[in-house]
């Protein structure tokens, strides 16, 4: 994973609540067995016509004025539904560093973080605030410093979100989980000495 | 209880007794898994990443796979073979199969006689045990809290992480008491119960916590009803579900392939009477619902909080005082094609799927095939039932019930996920109106531009039947 402290970047509204991972990108394209390339199904139903590749112009995120945007303004409960790991990897794959909601789905969350995109936890004035700036003037930027945990609006206020301080510590070092976890062989198997297996797959 | 005698949950119970690490300010605890279910969509790039970093999977014999979602579920042809028209899902197979096989782990292969859905055959071959920890990259793996198991859904990465280490780093979540007293009436169902939770709390009511399900109406349930409202705790934004163990647990699990024998299932049961929550345990949240009050639910929007009373009409957006809920409720609706105030009773549909992880086990079909029995589905109706294991279906015919379903013109097909997801060719058409027994009816989710009304395996069968969507107590009291 790539270190992550900073995000500038444009910003986009999605002001849809409970914005559900079968949308963020449907299951017809969790028949692949990498992770390339899935940016392309990000809202795939809803930024195509039903022949499936006729852009839909009035869909927000193939705006014209809105190419480049980094950060997704998103409704209540963001990233419900199904597990898919599809979903973060699509809005990365789509140009999301960070999304901005009031509410994040807990397996949602988990998975962006492990891929660094940083779900940014909002009250809903600001999030408010950001789908109308986003809609006024497609080229308002916000800035997003990790290690602060601020998210900074246009008008220069800062606004705090939380971050567990693994979570944090993993983004800013660009560390993955996984390490952490090897490095605990030796409790794993202390663990193990002391609780015998349940069941065995195997037998 | 422990030492100092602080009364606990069933939930701290299994969590305390699975902390390879306790949580510290600086890092989340870390959680040992006792079984790790595996399946094709949402385990490639896990295995690819060990592969990367040439790492083993450490503890195969505690993983299993078996192919599930993208699986085709039509009949098998004349030798036997069910055929597969995707390539793509037929590369995800092979891939699957491949990776099992480099790594170790046992997997039901597609047609194999103990493949099904992952929810389904965990249980039924006894390897869901209670006070277990269980795992899957599924965020349906609630279901398992059924026995008393803390078993929630995780992402590829972390399907990573327990492959190579059997643990997971997890912060601790809160815990929410969700009593259900009272008893069902007939056409009642454990899927009325879990919808009309959900249509109570929202579907981010659960955020954040663990669900223990208690009060008279939960004890009544078998476990399979059990297992349908654990299944479906996500739905109410909860990863995990549980219910206490009791003899009707004990009675389900013995004698299974997986289950303790002899003297182990003596200690075993022993260990599983101490899991149930201590008088006085503490929960961080508490909700009740009366079962004698409940009728048949179904959902009319589009994510399965929208749910109500089969007999309720649609509500309205002009009544929805928060502004952001009124306008999903607005943008559900006109999916939907419905209108606010309109009954959905008497609706005319396309499809009935009785299937998925929520209800596919062997009383779904025989709730539904008692249903059916003598009766015709519409012929404006398509019917579709998808037994969720091979063993079911195999139970299912061994008792004559796919003859029912035949006779009645529905369609009686291979084990999987099938038109839950619509992954694998089995879906709606863009505007045709489905009633589904799954646990999902988002935008899309059973097949581009299609509608789902979430509902009971009664209520499916009786729709199918009136070829609209239909009370099931009144054909149960036309009957008697
Ligand atoms: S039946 Fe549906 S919900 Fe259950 S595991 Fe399969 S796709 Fe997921």
């Amino acid at each position: 994973m790539e270190k992550l402290n900073h995000i500038q970047g444009m910003i986009v509204a999605i002001p849809v609540n409970d914005i559900d991972t079968d949308q963020i990108i449907p299951a017809r394209f969790l028949k692949v067995t990498d992770k390339a390339g899935l940016g392309k199904a990000a809202f795939c139903d809803w930024r195509y016509q039903d022949d499936g590749v006729t852009p839909n112009p009035d869909f927000v995120l193939n705006k014209s004025e809105y190419q480049g945007a980094s950060v997704l303004i998103a409704g209540n409960n963001f990233g419900c539904g199904s597990s898919r790991e599809h979903a973060p990897w699509a809005l990365i794959g789509a140009g999301f560093k960070g999304v901005i909601s009031t509410e994040f789905a807990d397996i949602f969350r988990n998975n962006a973080l492990k891929n660094g995109l940083l779900p940014i936890e909002v009250d809903a004035e600001t999030q408010e605030q950001l789908v109308s700036l986003a809609d006024e003037d497609p080229s308002t930027t916000v800035r997003v410093d990790v290690e602060r945990q601020t998210l900074t609006l246009p008008d220069g206020r800062d606004v705090k979100f939380p971050l567990d301080g693994f979570s944090k510590y993993c983004l800013l070092n660009g560390v993955d989980q996984l390490g952490y976890l090897l490095n605990l062989h030796d409790d794993v198997r202390d663990f193990e000495a002391q609780n015998p297996q349940r069941v065995r797959t195997t037998a | 209880m422990t030492a100092n005698g602080k009364p606990r949950t069933l939930f701290e119970k299994v969590w305390n007794a699975h902390t390879v690490r306790d949580q510290s300010e600086d890092t989340p605890a870390v959680l040992y898994i006792d079984l790790h279910l595996v399946h094709e969509v949402t385990s490639p790039q896990a295995f690819s990443m060990l592969r990367d970093r040439g790492l083993a999977v450490r503890r195969p014999d505690l993983t299993i796979g078996t192919m599930d979602h993208s699986t085709p579920t039509t009949p098998r042809n004349t030798l036997g073979v069910i055929p597969i028209a995707d390539s793509m899902a037929a590369k995800q197979l092979d891939t699957f199969t491949q990776n099992c096989d480099d790594f170790g782990i046992p997997m039901y292969a597609l047609g194999d006689e103990h493949q099904g859905i992952v929810h389904v055959i965990g249980p039924e071959k006894g390897l869901t045990q209670p006070g277990m920890t269980i795992v899957c990259g599924d965020s349906h793996t609630s279901t398992h809290g059924a026995f008393g198991a803390l078993a929630f859904g995780i992402g590829t990465s972390e399907v990573g992480h327990v492959l190579a280490t059997q643990t997971l780093l997890q912060n601790k979540p809160k815990t929410m008491a969700v009593n259900v007293e009272g008893k069902l009436g007939d056409g009642v169902t454990a899927k009325d119960i879990i919808l009309a939770i959900i249509a109570r709390i929202g579907i981010g009511g659960g955020t954040g916590h663990v669900f223990e399900y208690r009060g008279d109406a939960i004890r009544g349930l078998s476990m399979e009803g059990r297992m349908t409202v654990c299944n479906m705790s996500i739905e109410g934004g909860a990863r995990a579900g549980m219910v206490a163990p009791d003899d009707t647990t004990f009675e389900y699990m013995n004698g299974r392939q997986h289950a303790p024998s002899g003297a182990d299932w003596d200690a075993a049961l022993a260990r599983w009477r101490q899991l149930p929550t201590d008088a006085g345990a503490a929960f961080d949240q508490e909700i009740t619902l009366r079962a004698d009050e409940l009728i048949p639910m179904i959902t009319y929007g589009t994510n399965p909080g929208m749910g109500m009373p089969i007999d309720a009409a649609v509500p309205a957006p002009v009544d929805e005082p928060d502004v952001n809920r009124r306008v999903a409720l607005d943008k559900a609706l006109s999916y939907m094609d419905l209108q606010p105030g309109q009954q959905l009773l008497g609706k005319p549909i396309d499809v009935v799927f009785i299937g998925s992880c929520t209800n596919s086990r062997i009383s779904d079909l025989r709730q539904a095939a008692a249903f059916i029995q003598g009766r015709k589905v519409a012929d404006s109706v398509r019917m579709m039932v998808v037994p969720g294991s091979q063993q079911v279906k195999k139970q299912a015919e061994d008792e004559g019930l796919h003859e029912i379903f035949r006779a009645a013109g529905a369609e009686w097909r291979e084990a999987g996920c099938s038109m839950c997801i619509a992954m694998n060719g089995d879906q709606l058409q863009p505007g045709q109106y489905a009633v589904s027994t799954s646990n999902r009816n988002f935008e899309g989710r059973q097949g581009k531009g299609g509608r789902t009304f979430l509902a009971s395996p009664l209520t499916a069968a009786a729709s199918a039947i009136a070829g609209a969507v239909s009370d099931p107590r009144t054909i149960l009291s036309s009957a008697n």
